[in-house]
């Protein structure tokens, strides 16, 4: 009963650095707390009435001191916001060699899509050793994904796409929590991170049949809601050319410059004229209500592979 | 006292005893009175949410209530706790009593609006209950948007209405208290002069009517796309879910400053009173409770570092977060330094003001923990962040107002309370609480979320020994409902000043007649103007 | 024996106070700093409609264009000129001129009834319409191109939320400034103000200059959007 754990395992490449953090930061405070008790303690005992201690010269007011006792805190405490921020920058910035995970978080579970196709239930397999990109998005209220062996969070918040990503560093089996509560089974909403040896990961992708890469249902998809219609070399509407788009700066009517991620492309799907392409008319449809958050998905994973030479899936 | 024979003098308890005259005074101190009656009893109704909270925390598996009942329980708990009892608290009861009594004032500047306040405070109680009652909230105290607007199938609706109403009460009390601060103090009272107390309470009060109104507009909204419809948070219509959150914490962070400058304010005034010397650096004191109530409007974004906000967004609010902390820090410190060379009584009220400042370090501490981006990732929204609250709310907020209550129990009711059962609560609470609390963290940082009814089984050790605390605390509350209620029948008789306290409250009856002062007093020239010279003071 | 009976008060000094001056300084105070929470309520509602504004400017400029900028500019000066007259009743009350009270008091109920009754018939106009948000709610009106899509006219309607919401509740702390002018009236008719004591009619006045003032604001954020495209 008493081998119950009292800290967390260590699952990724970033969860020590954040823990050095939080044990640098810990023994601050707890030298503090030690020290403001002891004193507490010490002097009430020292000067407890009936005591024969030293009370002369009180002294009721002392700047010098003052402003010792704010300036050491004050110092302290950048050096702890600079420490922390540094890992919390490591802690985003995605590395470029990152391979992408989609998680849509629903009342009360965790869909899970791995590019090449493979879905899981409140489960995700990952091989060691590589980064992985959890792009999050929530079809009903805001969840969050949360991994403490790996040090990471995040909010899933429905309308937009937030990510995070992680280094797996150890082979096992980490829980998956929701952070958010988002209802009923908010604590049900949970899982499991399987990390595996690469070979082995391997082996479990292609398992279970084969299984469409979400890129080519993706471009299925382009063609079936008519998006080839007007996006393609050959059509008489002028719209834009989505080849080699993703992941580039793009200029809109108006000057402004955005960079088109998930969210522009979403954006563009679901609210054309909020950001048109500088050059063109806004004269796209608008597909909300008709289109799936998972199909989004699945176009947004096609159109990302068109802007990768060697990825490209035919029409 | 009353001298032989002669007709006693009337106090403020004794003039008029109908229940008209209580429901429809004017008088601060009945109409603190009436507050502490009121927030007592939802504080235990808060309180009986926690138990069964704890109750099925002991373990792993949903047993003792159905999911929905639990998310229902933790809701009431938070709402309650926060709205109908820590916000009012100190300022709403001792404030209510004491700050005309320490500027030298006959009574608050408007006295009807006083009232006024706490009928609103009802209301807004009633609206809540009511919500309890048809079936409860299911949306945790903070109401987060689209769950709370569009999905939830729960009394949102009344419960929004409870706390919108319940601000105004706020609202009014604040108002109320800056208007008296400024205009009426006794002659020589010049705000240097001040107790450190009305400080407290006129930063306090700052917040509330600053931060107030914006949480009224944002229940509005909550409410208006709840009734209509209207997509003002939902995704699918329009909406930005996250301008809930930064509307929201706009108020709710300055509102834990709400909760915990009045303590501040006691503290400042037991610890000098039984260190029998003023408090080290009264300006500084005063200086940083004003400058923790400015700050504290800056830091909201603390709450959403995962929220989606921007990481630049973050790393300002983070690093503003330690701004905020520094004055309070200082306030730790410079109480650290009282107690040098003072004379130090180990009374109850000095019992809670001592364990208020240990554990209000370790809860401040933990909240820098939090306010550090690397860390905040990791134990936002689990059980960390529960513990760092407590610390603050319960071992900071309600030891402060426990002690409050002890200090001043003899000037409001006239009786001693029975010091060793004081004693005995008092370090009952300290036990009981900082094994609820304490095992928190470790579960925090092991990852296990909050607002859980179902766990995995590694953390049942820690839950069990959290719901082992909660059950110590609990008799540790329950001790001063008692021994104070029976103090008022047989409790010592009080004299006006048995603690030798300096400060004018202390220089009139116990209780204070319905007029406080028949003239204005004079300022004392020094606040704490306790004797520094060894031989000025009596002999220990 | 209290510093009150120093001075002649004729009942006016609450027990609470010690003198005149007190009493009225406190009730300045107490007005200013009601009006500073009211900022902060307004001030919120602001906020939100300006972050959407300025998220994406279209929709709301469409639906803003749907609003009656005449009638809201004739209401601005009707405002305006209530302002003045209350202005005057101040005035009157500096000098103690009782018929004057009562007259400048009438006139700005009159000018607020006015604005309310032209407000009413925008709402009217609104509603007929189907501008006003809900289960009625139509972007019919508003003549959206044919391919716009749906989220347009969603984020039209929330338009529509702020506009009701916001003038709603100005019209409603207007209404509360008719009810206590009434109150005000009858009190200054029976010459209940002197040169000596008028804070009611000052505080009051400091009320609706706030009321005022807030439609300043309202009036371009939700009439002048993007007029001139």
């Amino acid at each position: 009963m008493w081998d119950f754990p009292l800290f967390p395992e260590q699952g990724s490449a970033i969860a020590w650095r954040v823990d050095a953090v939080f044990f640098f930061e810990l023994a601050i405070c707890t030298a503090v707390t030690i020290m403001i008790c002891f004193l507490i303690l010490y002097y009430a005992t020292k000067y407890r009435r009936g005591s024969r201690a030293d009370r002369s010269n009180v002294v009721t007011d002392n700047h010098l001191i003052e402003v010792i006792w704010v300036g050491v805190p004050l110092a302290i405490s950048m050096v702890m916001f600079a420490v922390a921020a540094v890992v919390y920058f490591q802690m985003y910035r995605v590395p470029e060699d990152a391979s992408e995970v989609y998680a849509l978080g629903r009342q009360w579970m965790w869909q899970i899509e791995h590019p090449g196709g493979k879905r899981e239930i409140n489960e995700l397999h990952v091989p060691l050793g590589q980064a992985v990109k959890v792009v999050l998005s929530s079809q009903d209220v805001i969840h969050s994904f949360y991994v403490p062996a790996f040090r990471v969070k995040q909010d899933a918040v429905p309308g937009r796409y937030t990510s995070m990503w992680f280094r797996p560093d150890r082979v096992g089996k980490f829980h998956l929590y929701c952070a958010e509560y988002c209802g009923t089974d908010h604590s049900r909403m949970i899982g499991w991170i399987h990390v595996m040896e690469p070979a082995d990961y391997q082996q479990w992708l292609e398992s279970g049949g084969p299984t469409e890469p979400m890129a080519t249902t993706g471009a299925q998809l382009f063609k079936s809601y008519g998006c080839s219609g007007c996006h393609s070399p050959s059509s008489t509407v002028r719209a834009p050319l989505l080849d080699g788009v993703f992941g580039h700066p793009v200029p809109l009517e108006g000057g402004t410059v955005v960079t088109a991620d998930e969210r522009y492309i979403r954006d563009s799907i679901l609210l054309p004229m909020s950001e048109v392409a500088a050059g063109y008319k806004p004269v796209m449809p608008t597909f909300q209500g008709r289109i799936k958050e998972d199909e989004l998905l699945k176009i947004i994973a096609y159109i990302k592979s068109l802007g990768r030479k060697n990825e490209r899936v035919e029409q | 006292m009353s001298a032989q024979g002669a007709e006693p003098q009337p106090n403020y308890l004794t003039a008029g005893q109908s229940v008209r005259s209580w429901l429809l005074t004017i008088d601060h101190k009945r109409i603190g009175l009436l507050y502490m009656v009121s927030i007592t009893l939802f504080f235990f109704l808060g309180g009986a949410a926690a138990t069964l909270v704890r109750l099925e925390l002991m373990t792993p598996k949903g047993d003792v209530v159905q999911p929905e009942t639990y998310n229902k329980l933790f809701t009431a708990h938070g709402v309650i706790m926060v709205f109908f009892f820590l916000i009012p608290s100190i300022p709403a009861v001792l404030g209510n009593f004491l700050v005309p009594l320490m500027i030298g004032a006959r009574d608050l500047a408007f006295p009807k609006l006083n009232l006024a306040s706490w009928y609103v405070f009802m209301i807004g109680g009633v609206f809540t209950l009511w919500a309890v009652l048809t079936g409860g909230v299911d949306t945790g105290w903070t109401f987060y948007t689209p769950y709370s607007s569009m999905f939830s199938n729960t009394s949102v609706m009344s419960a929004a209405l409870g706390v919108f109403i319940v601000g105004f009460s706020s609202i009014l009390t604040g108002l109320n208290f800056i208007v008296t601060i400024h205009k009426m103090r006794a002659p020589g009272m010049t705000w240097l002069r001040l107790p450190l107390f009305i400080w407290a309470m006129y930063a306090t009060s700052l917040i509330m009517i600053l931060g107030t109104p914006v949480l009224a507009v944002t229940v509005a909204l909550v409410g208006l796309e709840r009734f209509f419809g209207f997509g003002i948070f939902d995704p699918k219509l329009g909406g930005d879910p996250i301008l809930f959150q930064h509307l929201f914490w706009f108020y709710s962070h300055p509102a834990v400053y709400i909760m915990l400058l009045p303590s501040f304010g006691v503290i400042n005034e037991i610890v000098p009173c039984f260190t029998k010397r003023p408090v080290f650096g009264y300006r500084t004191m005063a200086t940083a409770m004003m400058a923790i109530a400015a700050l504290g409007f800056l830091v909201w974004g603390h709450h959403m570092f995962v929220s989606g906000q921007s990481m630049y967004g973050g790393l300002i609010f983070s690093f503003l977060s330690f701004f905020v902390a520094i004055p309070s820090a200082v306030k730790v410190f410079n109480w650290t330094a009282t107690l040098y060379k003072g004379t130090v009584s180990g009374t109850t009220p000095m019992l809670y003001a001592l364990g208020f400042i240990g554990l209000f370090t370790i809860g401040g501490l933990t909240g820098l923990m939090l306010a550090s981006l690397a860390i905040d990732v990791h134990v936002h929204d689990t059980y960390f962040v529960v513990a760092h609250f407590h610390y603050i709310m319960v071992g900071g907020a309600v030891m402060g107002y426990l002690g409050g209550i002890h200090f001043w129990w003899p000037k409001i009711t006239g009786r001693m309370y029975p010091e060793i059962w004081g004693k005995l609560a008092a370090l009952t609470i300290f036990i009981g609480f900082n094994l609820t609390f304490f095992p928190q963290f470790i579960l925090g940082y092991l990852g296990m979320p909050r607002r859980y009814y179902e766990y995995d089984a590694e953390y049942q050790v820690l839950n069990v020994m959290s719901t082992a605390g909660a059950s110590i605390l609990a008799v540790g509350f329950l001790l001063p409902l008692v021994y104070l209620i029976l103090s008022l029948w047989m409790g010592k008789e009080a004299g006006p000043n048995p603690w030798g306290a300096k400060g004018l409250e202390w220089e009139i009856p116990s209780p204070p007649t319905v007029h406080n002062f028949d003239e204005p007093p004079v300022a004392p020239e020094r606040p704490y103007d306790y004797p520094l010279k060894e031989q000025d003071r009596e002999p220990s | 024996m209290s510093l009150a009976e120093a001075e002649p008060t004729h009942g006016y000094l609450a027990s609470h106070f010690e003198t005149l001056e007190q009493q009225h300084q406190s009730a300045a105070l107490g007005m200013w700093t009601f009006l500073a929470t009211e900022v902060m309520f307004f001030g919120g509602l602001f906020l939100g409609f300006s972050v959407y504004r300025f998220v994406d400017p279209e929709p709301f400029a469409i639906a803003s264009r749907h609003l009656n900028v005449t009638l809201g500019t004739i209401n601005t000066f009707v405002l305006l000129t209530s302002s003045l007259t209350m202005a005057l009743v101040v005035r009157a009350g500096q000098t103690g001129d009782r018929k004057a009270q009562v007259r400048n008091l009438l006139l700005t109920m009159a000018l607020a009834t006015l604005f309310l009754g032209i407000k009413a018939r925008e709402y009217y106009e609104e509603f007929e319409h189907h501008l006003a948000p809900g289960a009625s709610f139509s972007t019919a009106a508003l003549h959206l191109p044919e391919d716009a899509p749906e989220s347009l006219g969603q984020q039209a309607q929330l338009f529509f939320v702020f506009y009701f919401f916001m003038t709603g509740l100005h019209g409603f702390h207007m209404l509360i400034g008719i009810a206590v002018m009434a109150v005000l009236v009858v009190k200054a008719q029976r010459g209940q103000y002197t040169a000596e004591h008028y804070t009611q009619l000052e505080m009051t006045g400091l009320y609706w200059h706030f009321v005022d003032l807030v439609w300043v604001f309202l009036f371009p954020l939700l009439y002048l959007v993007e007029l001139h495209t």
